[in-house]
This record gives C-alpha cells, structure tokens and sequence, in this order.
C-alpha cells in the first residue's frame, strides 16, 4: 500500500506540474511575451499551491475520501484547462482574469494534495522515511513530466490532448485510492460513480478536444494558428510568432502587426491630412479597426460608419483583448456606426455623403470580388463623396502587379474622378500600392498630426513618385462585363508565384 | 382558386414549414394555362352577352402585343385594350421571383441592338439601357451588359471559358472554325442579314439558302468538323428549339452574321426580358385585360371569354393586332389559309432554387452561360450573375432544354406527358455531370412547359409565300408576332408590334 501511494505522489506531481507549464505555455502561445506570462503563472501557482497547503489543516475526518473527491476535481479542472483557454481566447474578453483564475484555482487544489496524502501516510512510516520518500517521488515525477512535456507531449499529442491525458491520469489516482481504501471510507458507490463520470468527461474531450486546435491548418501556415473559425463569409486565421500577430482571410495576408501601422497610416493620412477638418468618414472593409484606429485619432471627425461583411471580424476585432489592444479599441469608439452589409449593395441603398471613405477591400483574386473595383462601384462611390471629399482606397501592389495598379487608377479616372497614385513598402507586404480619389485636385499636404510612426511631411511626397519598374502602364479599364481586372492579377501574381 | 394553384400554394407551405429531408426536391409545373387554351377546342365557352366598342383591340400581351401598345402610347394613342390570355402579361419574357432571386421563364437576354433595330434603341432610351451615344454608338448602362465571365463550356470533364470548343480540339477543328468564319464575315459584308430580319438582302443567291439546311450547307462546304457541326447545332437549339438538320441555312446563318462580330457582348437582367416585360406592363397597366380568352376574331370584332366571371364579351372593334402566336388563327379565324406551314418548337424550362452554388471544379469558374456539351439540354444560366453582392449564398440557376426532336407534334405530346418527378430526375442527371453534388444543393424545381415556343425556321418557310402573307393586313387585322419573322426573338417580336402599330397610326381613327 505504501508504494502505491508512492506512485500516486509521482503521477500527482507529474500532473500538477503539467497544468502549470500549459497555462504559461498557452499564454506566451496566445498572448506573446512568454517571459512575462512564463513566470508570472509559475509565481502564481506556487502561491496558490501554499494557499492549498495551509488550507489542508481545516481538513479533519475523512481524509481519504477528502483526497479522492480533490484528485477527481484537480483531475477534471486541470484536464480541461487547455481547451477551455482556447475556447475562452477565441469567444470572451477577459482571457486573463480566467486563465489565473484557473492557475490559482488548480494551484490550492494541488497543494492540498502531498499535505493530504503526508497525513494518509504517517501512520504507515516513520517521519523521516516519510518526508524523504514523499518528496524523493514529488521531484522525480516532475523531472519525469519537464522532459516529456517539451519533447514528446505537446510536439505530439498538442496541448489540449495532453492537458486531457493527465487529467484522466489525476482521475485513474482517485480510482486507485479508492479501490485500495474501499474498507475504510464510507459511500464508496457514490465515489466510483462520480469517478466514472469524470473518466466520460475526460475521455471525450480527449477524443474531440483535437477539433479546437486545428493542427492540421498550421502546415499551411509558418507561425502558430492562434485562432481559426470559419465564417459563411470566410475563412480566418490568426497567427502569431513571437509578438507578430499575423490575419489571414481565405489565407490571404491581411496584416503582419509588426509592420500594419505602415500600411494603415499610408492608407489614411496622406487623404486625412489634405481634408480640411474631415467630419464624417465611410470605411469600406476594414473590419480589423485598424484604419478607424488612425482615423480616430482626428478629433474632427464626428462619425464614422464602417460597413464590413463579416460580422465575426467586427465582433473578434471589437471583443479579443489581443486584437483590440493592436486597434486601440477603436471598434467600441462611440463615433462608431457598424454595418454588416455587401458594400456595394449599402452604397446603392444608402443616401449619406462623407467627407472620406476608405475602401479596403482584399485584392480582386476573383469574380466576386473583381466587381468591387469597377466603374459601376467607382460612379457609385462618387455619389457618396462631397464635391470637397476623397476616398482613399487600397490597390495592391504596383510592383508585382503593376498592370492590376494602372488598372484600378484608370477604372476610378474613368469614372470622373481626379486620381493621386502613391506607394510605400510594407515589409510583410512589399511595395504597397493606394489612390486618393477625389473631385478637385489633391495636392500634397504637410502632416500636421502628431505621433505618427511612418508618415511624415519629409517622407510624404516620395510616396507619390514612382520609379521606373512600376511607372504608369497603359491598360484597360474594368468593367462589370469584361472584369479585365481579374484576369490582369491572376496572370501577374501568377508570375510572382513562380 | 385553380387546382393547380392550390397545389402550388400547397407544395409552397410544405416546403416553407417542413423541415427538409436531405436530397428531396419539392416543385411543380407552373405558368402556361394549358387547360385554359384547351376550352377553345372543347367548346365549353359560353355565347357572348355583352358587346362594347373599343378602336383598337390587340390580342395578346407578349413583346409583340406589348410593342404595339407601347409604340401607340408612345404616339399619343390611347384608344386601345390588350387582352391577355394568362393572369400576367409577358409571354415567352414572362419571369418568377422568390426569395434568392428574380428568374427568367424563358427569353433572357438581348444582344446589343444593331443599328436597323431601330425601335429597340429607342425603348432602351427610354428606359434607361442606353445612356447616351458616342460617335453614334450607344452607350448603356454596365450594370445591364451581362457581367464577366460570360460564358463556359463543359467539355472532356473541364470547364473551359467561351463556348466555342478549344479543349481537345483539332487543327482541322480550327481550320474548319476559320473558313466557316470567312464565309460568316463574306456575307456580313453583303448585308446580308440583318435584324430586323425585312431589312436583309433579297439577292437570289442568299434567299436560295432558305431551301437546304444550315447542317447540308456546312457538309456542302466541306466543313466537317465535329467541333463546329456540335457550335452551329447548339447555335439553333439555343435560338430556333430546333435541330440544325431541321434549320434553313439562311436562318442559320442569320444568327452568325447578323450581328457586329466585336460585340459579344449582351443585355441581362435576373429576370430576363422580364426586366423590360415589367417596365412595359407598369407603362401599359391601364391598358392591359388579363384572364382574357379570345376565342374569336372577325372581321371588325373580337369576342373574348373573360377567366374570371365566365362571361364572354364582344368588343367592336377598328383596328384588330393579332400579336398572340400566328398559329392561333387557325383556331379563332374563320379564314387562316396556309397557317400549317407554322410549326413550333415546344420547350421545357426550369427554375432550380440552390442552397449553395455547385462546387469550383477544374478550369474556368462558373459563368453567366453554362453549357454541357453533348448534352440535349443547352445547359443553365445563373440568375443572380448581375447581382453586385459580393457574397452570394444561395442562388437560381434557369435551365433550357428544346424538345428539338423531328416532330414536333409527337415532342409536344412528350413534353405534356412527362410527369413532373421525372422531369426534375432528367434535369438532376444532366447536371450532375458537371456536378456530382448538385441533388444535394437543389431545394426547388419548379418547370415550365412551353407547347408552342417557338416558330421553326425550317427550310422553305422564312423566303415561303406563307409566311409572307400573313405579314400583310387583311382588312381591319393586322397580325404581329415574331412567328412572323420565322424566328423567335425579342427584336423580331418588337418590329412586328411597332409596324403594326404604325399601320394603326397611320389610318387615323
């Protein structure tokens, strides 16, 4: 009987050790900054762990039973503690509240196990017997999971399976303890039922838990998928290496977050800073909050109405507290109209006027989305600009796609409006292409807005020359019934890829 | 209530409260009151017990009728009634709604007008499809030119852009594809043919294309290739619900050399020449009498069943257009001398509501114009193609197929025949072999049959004596239809109103 709870020292202490490192493992995967998250879980958990051991003194009679009913809970509490981080990353705001709430909560549960167990044992061995082995197994089974755990646990079965594995090894304990004291306790029927029960639990969210990770999607990708969901719209994909948190829609780049502040002040401010104090702003897709989060920063601005068509990008952009930590929040800026709506159906529907619109729409890789850059769109738009107005809107890049860039420039000119080329490189992206559309002629203005990290009064009038290798080109101009657009991408991107 | 809309009506309620079984298709025939059209022979029509006089009565509320009372309107006339058969004006451009998408019933499209289709600018001006001109060529509104891609092929398991063959084809194919186009483009520059189809030439030789057929015209020109006899036979089943064997090679050719080769373009709507068949009824609601059975036309009258009360009326009348289709003199006329030489083609067309559009498989992605080749159908065409939604769910895909058998009295028969299921099993297997999956994506099918389609331009008829009688007045009737063209298409059926509208206009009531 001694070795038998010996070996349950070792299985606990292996467990225990377990839920900590993937708490800190999944908080650095999810959140970044592992050495902050790394050792502010561990602190926490030793701390909770004391909390357990002096809590273990107002445990008097029935210790045993006291000690299976603690090993079923840290059993079911910690085996799930993965999967529910990685539901609660995706769904609810207050990531961190509930990840040290579990730490601490598996913390006390764990230390109330070896002070339980040093008291079940006592009587069976002498003191200094007791200590030595108790604690001998304690160290041997953590050495045990540390190697593990890097080397063949998480590489292999993932965080979430491995999470489960344990959690069934605390219940199979509790089974063991129970079988081996079942003289001595009283109700032993009702402790094997609830054994079971949590035994089903574990089980299944070991056979199914796979489904919240999709390993399967991170060979597509370079960096760790944080987060996938498929929309009826889309489908998205957060990544993140390090601190580079990386969207992807339909595993198209969206933005890299180490470099996106380049792509969305060149998006906004060179348009913004010609406006003479704009007031009310259109963007078209966008739904990450990232251009808003520049636009906000003018305090003319009084409203903005933001019409994207994916209703689970407002709501993850506007809710993750990762994600609105990159858009300042600027989803839940009360200024903020959301639309979830088709663009090009809301502008034909919807009578407003606006000072700016910002257009950024995912490149024309299609039909479908080839027609959000035709005349029909660029006439319509026009309607929804005042006669001292401009949209800024995103063009791909006139480097790699050069004929695609002339050819939204020539679609918007053909529509009556007055255009301003201009590019400026994106690492993530490479060179990245915009026009300003507008009624009267731009001119290029001073940067007058403080605290900018890319644009500036010296840089801005470059972005508007271009250098011979994606100077203007002669093209067609894209029609709904030709989407000549379409085919010129397809056919440049094509080559890049090759 | 009909039974027929009551079954409708029913089908509608299972399918809107029930929940649906995976792979069941509910639907039902709809349109065309058949038995209506059949009391005329049966002679269940009451004696007329009421008489009024109206100046000009035109029968039949399709693009012809409509035409006609357009044109008059448009003139200052306004002394007319149209008596329309079914509880909606339209015919052949007729249109369903649901809640995916507005469908054609059957004509959906109309190539850009030629120059001679002169009446067809000026609707287009009028209704806004022409914008404006540049250099005197018009300019219309993109949101009506049929979107890119317009066109694609099912051909050898692949999708490939465009419809005429290219996968898998021959230098011979393409050598043949090149001659049949210099013979196309030899007569374009005669001016040859031309729409409307009274403007063409009238020299011998090009009228003596009237007497063989288009596919012993190509085999006359040693034009053999598979590739190219599969484009012109597909070409007449499309326009003609005929067979190219059973095609005059000046219609034939007509359709090839009749309009500008740089202008593939065409104008389209969800609903078709639905679009244009609801401007028209807005324009003409006052004017317009559905429910209205004519059952016969004198010489300065016209009796009619009316539907509704089961009343039959006579209205005196100066100026008759007969604009329903030629064939029904036979029927409401005491005289209709060489009425047999119209024989028509019967079409079933159909309407599939999708929860999902078919899956991209290889090669060119789903277009306006989807067909299978070596298919009796002429594939389907997506309603929802001209919507500016960027993301599209679900979707209505209108299907065609011609009973372009030899006789079309015995295919008449098999088409009203054919129940309902097996229609609908016959289109799923058709399509099902561009699309495996499609019984899984079909919620509803609904089927339209239409007995007298359109008129065959077989060999003799357009340059016969027959059918150039019937495009002169007899006393106070003027008859209007495409049928009198010898071919059924929007342009034809516009003419043939407009002209008698101006003969109308012209006597000065």
């Amino acid at each position: 009987m001694v070795y038998a709870l010996l070996v349950s020292v070792f299985v606990i202490a292996s467990c225990g050790l377990v839920y900590e490192l993937i708490a800190g493992t999944l908080a650095s995967y999810l959140l970044g900054d592992s050495v902050t998250y790394f050792s502010t879980i561990i602190g926490t958990y030793l701390f909770a762990m004391g909390i357990g051991s002096y809590l273990s003194r107002y445990i008097g009679k029935g210790l045993v039973a006291r000690f299976i009913r603690i090993e079923l809970m840290v059993g079911v509490i910690g085996g799930s503690s993965a999967a529910i981080l990685f539901v609660v990353f995706a769904y609810l705001e207050s990531f961190r509240l509930i990840l040290y709430a579990q730490v601490v909560i598996v913390g006390v549960l764990v230390g109330l196990e070896i002070p339980l167990l040093l008291r079940i044992l006592k009587d069976k061995l002498q003191f200094k017997d007791l200590v030595s082995q108790v604690l001998t197994f304690d160290y041997l089974g953590a050495l045990a999971v540390s190697l593990l755990f890097p080397l063949i646990l998480a590489p292999r079965l993932g965080l979430v399976r491995t999470c489960f594995m344990f959690g069934i090894l605390n219940v199979l304990v509790a089974v063991w303890t129970t079988s081996l004291f079942r003289d001595q306790i009283a109700r032993v029927s009702s402790l094997r039922a609830q054994c079971v029960a949590a035994l089903i639990l574990l089980m299944g969210g070991f056979a199914y838990g796979e489904r919240l990770t999709t390993f399967a999607e991170e060979s597509l990708y370079t960096d760790e998928v944080v987060f996938s969901k498929s929309t009826p719209y889309q489908r998205l994909v957060l990544t993140r290496w390090k601190d580079d948190v990386r969207l992807f829609l339909n595993s198209h780049l969206q933005f890299s977050s180490k470099d996106e502040y380049r792509y969305h002040e060149a998006l906004v401010h060179p348009a913004m800073q010609w406006l003479k104090a704009p007031r009310r702003v259109l963007i078209l897709g966008g739904g990450d909050g990232l251009a808003l989060r520049e636009i906000l920063k003018y305090p003319s601005v009084e409203s903005v109405t933001l019409v994207d068509l994916d209703p689970e990008m407002t709501r993850l952009f506007s809710s993750n507290e990762l994600l609105r930590h990159l858009n300042d929040n600027s989803l839940r800026s009360p200024k903020l109209k959301t639309v979830n709506a088709d663009a090009f159906v809301w502008l034909g529907d919807n009578t407003d006027v606006f000072d700016l619109a910002i257009v950024d729409f995912p490149d024309p890789t299609n039909y479908a989305l080839g027609k959000l850059y035709t005349t029909t769109f660029y006439h319509l738009l026009a309607r929804h600009l005042t006669d001292d107005g401009a949209a800024a809107i995103q063009s791909t890049s006139p480097l790699y796609a050069r004929k695609s860039y002339w050819c939204i420039v020539k679609t918007i000119e053909s529509g009556g409006l007055l255009t301003a080329p201009y590019h400026v490189y994106v690492p993530s992206f490479g060179e990245w292409g915009f026009v300003i559309a507008s009624k009267r002629p731009y001119s290029v203005p001073q940067v007058t807005l403080p605290g900018l990290k890319f644009v500036s009064s010296e840089q801005l009038p470059g972005f508007f020359q271009f250098p011979a290798d994606m100077s203007r080109v002669d093209t067609e101009v894209n029609h709904l019934n030709n989407q000549i657009l379409v085919r010129y991408y397809e056919s440049e991107w094509h080559e890049v890829s090759q | 209530m009909t039974r027929r809309e009551l079954l409708i009506l029913g089908a509608g309620l299972v399918a809107g409260c029930g929940e649906r079984g995976r792979g069941t298709v509910t639907g039902s025939f709809v349109g065309a009151s058949h038995d209506i059209g059949h009391l005329l022979r049966g002679g269940a029509i009451p004696a007329p017990s009421r008489e009024r006089r109206m100046p000009v009565v035109i029968i039949g509320g399709g693009i012809a009728g409509l035409s006609a009372g357009w044109y008059l309107s448009r003139n200052a006339f306004q002394d007319f009634e149209i008596l329309e058969l079914e509880n909606e004006a339209g015919g052949n451009a007729r249109f369903g709604k649901n809640r995916v998408s507005a469908y054609p019933w059957g004509a959906h499209y109309i190539p850009l007008p030629t120059k001679e289709s002169r009446f067809v600018r000026e609707l287009f001006e009028e209704l806004g499809v022409i914008t404006g001109y540049t250099n005197g060529e018009p300019i219309y509104k993109d949101e009506y030119l049929c979107f890119d891609p317009q066109e694609r092929l099912y051909l050898h398991g692949r999708w490939q852009e465009g419809l005429v063959p290219t996968l898998g084809t021959s230098d011979r194919d393409h050598e043949d594809f090149e001659r049949f186009r210099e013979i196309v483009d030899g007569y374009r520059a005669r001016h040859a043919f031309t729409i409307p189809m009274e403007f063409s030439s009238r020299e011998k030789d090009l009228l003596a294309l009237d007497s063989v057929s288009i596919r012993d015209f190509l085999n006359s020109r040693a034009l053999s290739s598979p590739a190219l006899h599969w484009y012109v036979n597909y070409a007449c089943r499309d326009d003609y619900g005929c067979d190219y064997g059973d095609v005059s090679a000046w219609a034939g050719l007509h359709y090839f050399g009749s309009r500008n080769v740089d202008e593939g373009s065409v104008l389209t709507w969800p609903e078709g020449n639905g679009w244009i068949v609801k401007r028209l009824r807005e324009k003409l609601a006052p004017h317009i009498r559905p429910g209205s059975l004519v059952f016969r036309v004198g010489d300065d009258s016209v009796d009619y069943f009316d539907v509704q009360d089961k009343t039959s009326t006579t209205i005196r009348a100066d100026r008759i257009i007969f604009a329903c289709a030629t064939f029904q003199a036979r029927y409401l006329m005491e005289k209709s001398d060489g009425i047999d030489a119209f024989e028509y083609a019967p079409w079933m067309v159909a309407n599939l509501t999708l929860d999902a559009f078919p899956e991209q498989r290889a090669g060119a992605p789903i277009a306006w114009d989807n067909v299978i080749y070596d298919s009796d159908s002429l594939g389907y065409v997506v309603a929802t193609h001209q919507s500016l939604r960027v993301h599209q769910p679900e979707t209505v895909l209108t299907y065609y197929y011609p009973l372009a058998g030899v006789s079309p009295h015995s295919e008449r028969e098999r088409l009203l025949k054919t129940e309902w299921q097996t229609w609908a099993d016959f289109i799923l297997s058709d399509l099902s072999k561009p699309h495996p999956e499609i019984r899984k994506l079909v919620r509803n099918i609904d089927i339209m049959r239409w007995g007298h389609a359109m008129v065959r331009p077989r060999p003799g008829f357009i340059w016969g004596e027959h059918r150039r009688r019937f495009t002169h007045p007899v006393g106070r009737v003027h008859f209007a239809h495409s049928d009198l063209s010898g071919f059924s298409i929007f342009e034809e059926a516009q003419y043939r109103g407009v002209i008698a509208a101006q003969w109308v206009l012209e006597s000065r009531l």
